[in-house]
């Protein structure tokens, strides 16, 4: 599957590449909105940049009514969310605790010893990390076990519906805003099993593409927060950490807390994509690894500093 | 944690070593009525030069005092007359980002008038009245704190709460946000003096704001408003029942909310924050988070004297006791407060009692006072931590 990345679209790009690609002219563009939540419909500008044949697919509204007609369902997602919030909260208290040690270990560290300590310190993180993500995913997979989405009657109906549609698309196009939000709709929908390439994706919408989505956010009004785990996307894409706006919301020009970025999330790529990148990769079965990104593709190295992918 | 909230931009003249401007006009020749029409028409007044403020009364007087409440700092400052006018000033060194409310003293005939400063049209408002404002280099008001035309508004409900533990009708004036969905579950932000946070504090504004921009969760805030204030704000165990006995399961019966103590936080200002931490204290696990700001946490280490008086017998006796054998009350505490105001000294004091009985606690200050427009400011840095916007997961 082909996979087209590309950094925030304020000034768009997506227009270049549907030019490039063709997209559209053996079929419509599946466009995917639902990260923008209530303003999905507000699609009319992206349709005209991937050349007017776009079908949004609706996914919020479809989620919405699927809240509205099967209230069994969605008082059993409501329950899985406040589950799942909940994880997160200790997963966060967790978290603060052990990548403080990080960095308090980091600033001291010096020597045998302290390199020693620093890597246990990280495991223990990398470790917190894993067990996280273990534990959601396993929340997810027993709900769904429990209300499997294809034998609820209004779910089937929209993934039948979606199916027909992106049966007949020539692309999938998927745009940023929510990446919880999105993520959950793709996978309600089941849109994995139907993705047709290529798949352009920016922002959130490439975020959720991946195996593992990090959240962050360095400049928020109440500090820099730590970067989290919030769970799994669609897996087209493995071993790599997509950073939008990475400049706007990363302390890029610190090293050290950029160095365990990097080295937490090893051997996924940390990979930056800013307003204007666009990064295409080829995903055979699992998904491109770190060694099949094209050279020049700007990422946080280990030694917390930005570099371009073949000098890594 | 401790923090104190930086300046992000620049009021005022940048700072300059030259002459101060009330010294040029003293130099000038003739020092005329007309002269100082002139420099008055020219300068904003206070005239804040660098760290130093000018602070100017016109008339005819025996004596003008500056009147604040700078902790720190002798509270009636003289002003002194320009030789052969009828300008009165003095000099104030305030530190970058201060804000200052104070009043004049004028003195005529052994008759002393305090009136707010007629130069300076920049005023604060509170229960007790309004104040002068003297904003200092490098102050900038939030720009949150003003309508946002392009945030949708959220909407305010007025509802009576029947008390049996207050014996009497309790008003509440309930904001649900913008968007507000009864099939979402929103987090309960519970406002002591939510009459004055309204009035004062903009906090219908704030709130639509800071939800708009992403940081802060939408949330349902209950505004509360105190009847005999000083009797019940004062570690009372009937306003304590009230708000989590009686009006926190009506809201919940009622409203959309969360429903767990992560979900529920209590603030106040002053006495209002001795409230919260009352409340919180006498019904422990109820309430995830505390917003305290400016809080009377008055106590004594030694003796009686607290300096206080009579409205502080209650807070005195409840803190010492906190103090002698601290409690986890919350898992969380927001504690601000004004560096100028004499109740930094008991802020500062509790924050490690607070840490020490295990709860997370993050502290700030401002260089700022005991007022509304402090803790208007302030609400972003607390209520952003306590219950943070969805921020992290957008990424357009």
């Amino acid at each position: 599957m082909r996979v087209i990345l590309l950094g925030p679209q304020r000034r768009p790009t997506v227009d270049a590449v549907a030019r490039a690609h063709s997209l559209g002219v053996s079929g419509p563009v599946a466009v995917i909105t639902a990260g923008w939540q209530e303003r999905e419909p507000d699609d009319a500008e992206l349709s005209r940049l991937v050349g007017g044949r776009a079908v949004n697919l609706a996914l919020y509204r479809r989620w919405l009514d699927v809240q509205d007609r099967d209230p069994e369902y969605f008082a059993a997602e409501r329950r899985l969310a406040e589950t799942l919030a909940e994880l997160q909260d200790y997963y966060l208290l967790r978290l603060d605790y052990a990548l403080r040690a990080v960095y308090a270990v980091q600033r001291r560290a010096c020597g045998e010893a302290g390199a020693e300590a620093f890597s246990e310190a990280m495991a223990a993180v990398r470790e917190l990390d894993a067990a996280h993500l273990r534990r959601v995913n396993g929340a997810r997979l027993e709900f769904f076990q429990r209300l499997p989405p294809h034998d609820r009657p209004v779910i089937a109906e929209h993934r039948a519906a979606l199916s027909d549609v992106l049966g007949a698309a020539s692309a999938v196009v998927i745009a940023g805003g929510h990446v919880g939000v999105l993520a959950g709709v793709l996978h309600l929908f089941n849109i994995a099993a139907s993705l047709r390439s290529p798949v352009v994706a920016w922002s959130a919408g490439a975020m959720a593409l991946t195996e593992r989505i990090v959240l962050f956010h360095d400049r928020a009004p109440q500090g820099p927060g730590h970067p989290e785990l919030s769970g799994s996307g669609l897996s087209v894409l493995r071993d790599v950490v997509l950073l939008p706006h990475a400049r706007a919301r990363l302390l890029l020009d610190d090293a050290p807390r950029m160095a365990v970025f990097a080295r937490r999330f090893s051997p996924a790529r940390c990979l930056l994509l800013e307003s204007g990148s666009r990064i295409e990769a080829e995903s055979p079965g699992g998904g491109p690894g770190g060694g099949f990104w094209p050279s020049g593709v700007r990422v946080i190295g280990e030694d917390g500093r930005l570099t371009s992918l073949e000098a890594a | 944690m401790t923090t104190v909230s930086e300046p992000k931009g620049a009021r005022g003249a940048a700072p300059v070593s030259r002459k101060l401007a009330i010294n040029r006009l003293r130099d000038r020749r003739p020092l005329d009525p007309a002269a100082v029409d002139r420099f008055l028409a020219r300068h904003a007044v206070p005239v804040v030069e660098g760290a130093r403020c000018t602070f100017l009364y016109r008339g005819e007087a025996d004596e003008v005092f500056l009147i604040h409440r700078i902790f720190g700092l002798p509270d009636h400052l003289p002003l002194r007359r320009l030789h052969g006018t009828d300008l009165w000033y003095a000099v104030l060194e305030l530190p970058e980002g201060s804000r200052v409310e104070y009043q004049l003293e004028v003195v005529r005939g052994g008759r002393r008038e305090r009136i707010n400063d007629p130069l300076n049209p920049r005023l604060a408002h509170s229960p007790v009245g309004s104040s002068s404002v003297c904003y200092a280099f490098g102050h900038v008001v939030p720009d949150w704190t003003f309508p946002d035309p392009e945030a949708r508004p959220g909407s305010l409900a007025d509802l009576v709460v029947p008390s049996r533990a207050l014996r009497r009708d309790c008003p509440v004036t309930l904001y649900l946000p913008a968007r507000f969905r009864r099939t979402a579950r929103y987090p309960l932000l519970i406002v002591h003096d939510g009459g004055d946070y309204l009035g004062y504090a903009g906090a219908k504004t704030v709130l639509d704001n800071l939800i708009h921009r992403l940081d802060v969760a939408e949330l349902v805030a209950a505004f509360v408003y105190p009847g005999d204030r000083l009797a019940e704000y004062a570690n009372s165990a009937a306003h304590a029942r009230f708000m989590t006995a009686e009006l926190l399961p009506r809201l919940e019966a009622e409203v959309p909310l969360a429903g767990r103590p992560a979900g529920r936080c209590l603030m106040g200002s002053s006495f209002g924050a001795v409230a919260a931490l009352s409340a919180a204290y006498r019904y422990p696990g109820a309430y995830g988070s505390l917003l305290l700001q400016s809080g009377s946490f008055v106590f004594t280490d030694i003796g009686r004297d607290h300096g206080g008086g009579p409205p502080f017998e209650p807070v005195v006796r409840f803190i010492n006791r906190y103090r002698a054998a601290p409690r986890r009350v919350a898992d969380r505490m927001f504690v601000s407060c004004g560096v100028y105001e004499p109740l930094i000294v008991p802020n500062r004091s509790m924050v490690p009692v607070f840490e020490a009985a295990g709860m997370t606690v993050r502290y700030v200050e401002a260089r700022d006072g005991h007022s509304w427009e402090n803790w208007r400011d302030r609400l972003r840095d607390g209520l952003s931590w306590i219950f943070p916007g969805p921020q992290k997961f957008f990424y357009e």
